[in-house]
């Protein structure tokens, strides 16, 4: 579950970014978090994956309050969620394979879980055949599903992707986007940040609008444009 | 970490390798700290070893006034080990003396009808300290009855300011050695994790512990380091037995001993080891504080 209670971000250089925002995500949901550039969003995935700490407030993700978390503790909190980029965040000198075996290695897996695993989620990622391969051999579309197989080889409750269609023609993203809800379909919980109108409105989820660091909207279906 | 073992050593040489030339410049680096810093503490040793032979051949010799009696030699024993300094006088009489003389060079019949007369009787005297040699002759040359005082002052204060040089050299030159060691493997272990900057992120995002990014950094820091002291103890082996071997072939240098490295390889190679290992922990831990604190 990822709950804000009231959170309060301001920057180092005196930029309030986020003005008091809450909501609450149960586990299992499928989330879009949209509003125009600059509101705040990449703001809060930051705070839900540890890179960044609430001036005020309180952050909840999956059982570990973010302004409180020690150090010791923020990679086990970072192990309950994987994180998707807009720009695909792959190794470029390794092959597909690599890539992921070295996030399961990080968190401590051995071989033999290593060869189970990666297959069955290049399966789901539907880049079976494609271990081998290198980033820079494959199209932005694939690489994505790289980054997205390697945000769920180590079995996350939730996952989050901060624009992972931003590089992506509208094809592309849409497959991205059908994915995302295959995966929530399994169990985890999603959150994702877009700037696509027509892709928030192709699929019927809750979408909460951020404006100005602040929740403008929360609800069931359509994108709403801010005025 | 017992079943990362392996991982984590094989991504530290891994690590060594992606940087072929910076690990060979720091491995360089660290052999050479290592060689001047044996050579030097060698040299310390072996003046060291040289003067504590000296000590124990080389007593000093004070001879004993001819117009004495023997009774009257044989009394000044006490006054001679009341000088400060001495640790023990034995009295020679002169016909010991001949005889030991004639003993020394017994192939040699010349000396067979030497004379006792011609050698004095004398103390065969040993010092507690020989760096206060000079000042113990000149005591024992006050005392009344003792004619003469031999002593091989310039090669004990040789081998005495040979020690205390190279003793102090050599732990000037660790410190600042090591320290040029760490600073360099520092570096080239920098420059790792500057070039895996982006797989570092990756398993922090993923939840990577920092012990673990650590490991791989100071595995690369160990074999850089172990590597320096195994090929600086081979040189240092080749090192010392070229000296060795000129100054038993020079002739005027023959009174030098020089210890066999046989003797003493287990030391030599054990203090290698352990500052390679000082040296490539401290300079990756150096390198990887920073780093992890995000
Ligand atoms: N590291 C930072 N230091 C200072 N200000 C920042 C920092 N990161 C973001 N900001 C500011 O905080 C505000 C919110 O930024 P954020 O990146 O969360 O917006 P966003 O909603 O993700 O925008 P976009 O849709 O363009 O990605 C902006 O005004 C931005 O300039
Ligand atoms: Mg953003």
């Amino acid at each position: 579950m990822i709950r804000l209670i009231d959170v309060k971000k301001v920057y180092d250089n005196g930029t309030e970014a986020l003005k008091g925002i809450s909501f609450t995500i149960e586990d299992g949901d499928f989330v879009f978090l949209v509003g125009p550039s600059g509101s705040g969003k990449s703001t809060i995935i930051k705070l839900l994956t540890g890179e960044i700490v609430p001036t005020a407030g309180r952050v909840m993700v999956n059982g570990f309050s973010m302004g409180r978390i020690s150090d010791k503790q923020i990679p086990y909190m970072r192990r309950t969620i994987g994180v998707i980029f807009q720009d695909f965040r792959l190794i470029t000198n390794k092959t597909v394979w690599e890539n992921l075996s070295l996030a399961m290695r990080a968190v401590g897996a051995g071989p033999r879980e290593i060869k189970n695993r990666i297959p069955y989620v290049l399966e789901l990622v539907g880049l079976k055949g494609k271990e081998g391969s290198f980033p820079d051999q494959l199209s932005g579309g694939e690489q994505q599903r790289v980054a997205i197989a390697r945000a769920l080889v180590n079995n996350p409750s939730t996952i989050v992707a901060d624009e992972p269609t931003g590089n992506l023609d509208p094809a592309r993203s849409l497959e991205i986007m059908t994915l995302l809800e295959r995966i929530n379909a399994l169990g985890t919980t999603v959150v994702v940040v877009t700037h696509e109108k027509g892709l928030v409105n192709h699929f019927d989820k809750r979408v909460i609008t951020i404006n100005d660091g602040m929740v403008a909207g929360d609800g069931m279906g359509q994108y709403e444009v801010v005025k | 970490m017992k079943g990362n073992f392996g991982y984590f050593f094989r991504e530290g040489s891994r690590n060594m390798f992606s940087h072929g030339f910076m690990s060979f410049a720091a491995i360089g680096i660290t052999v050479a700290c290592l060689l001047i810093m044996g050579t030097f503490s060698l040299v310390a040793y072996n003046a060291d070893y040289n003067l504590k032979n000296l000590q124990k051949e080389n007593a000093i010799l004070a001879f004993i006034d001819e117009t004495l009696s023997d009774e009257d030699a044989q009394a000044l024993q006490s006054k001679v080990e009341a000088v400060p300094n001495v640790a023990d006088a034995t009295f020679v009489s002169r016909q010991e003396a001949r005889d030991s003389y004639v003993a020394q060079y017994d192939e040699d019949d010349l000396y067979q009808d030497l004379d006792p007369s011609i050698f004095r009787h004398r103390f065969v005297i040993h010092l507690r300290d020989e760096g206060q040699l000079s000042e113990t002759v000149e005591a024992l040359r006050q005392v009344d009855g003792i004619a003469k005082v031999r002593a091989d002052e310039a090669i004990s204060a040789g081998f005495i300011t040979a020690r205390n040089v190279a003793g102090v050299i050599s732990v000037t030159l660790i410190v600042i050695l090591l320290i040029v060691s760490v600073f360099i493997i520092s570096n080239t272990i920098k420059l790792t994790t500057f070039d895996r900057r982006d797989e570092i992120a990756i398993m922090k995002m993923v939840g990577a512990t920092n012990g673990f990014i650590r490991w791989p950094f100071v595995f690369e820091g160990l074999l850089i380091g172990v590597f320096g002291a195994v090929i600086g103890f081979g040189l240092q082996w080749l090192l010392y037995n070229a000296i060795a071997n000129g100054i038993a072939g020079s002739d005027t240098l023959q009174l030098l001993r020089v210890v066999s490295f046989a003797k003493i390889w287990w030391p030599v190679a054990g203090v290698f080891l352990l500052a390679g290992v000082l040296v490539g922990v401290g300079g990756s831990l150096m390198a990887i504080r920073k780093f992890l604190q995000v």
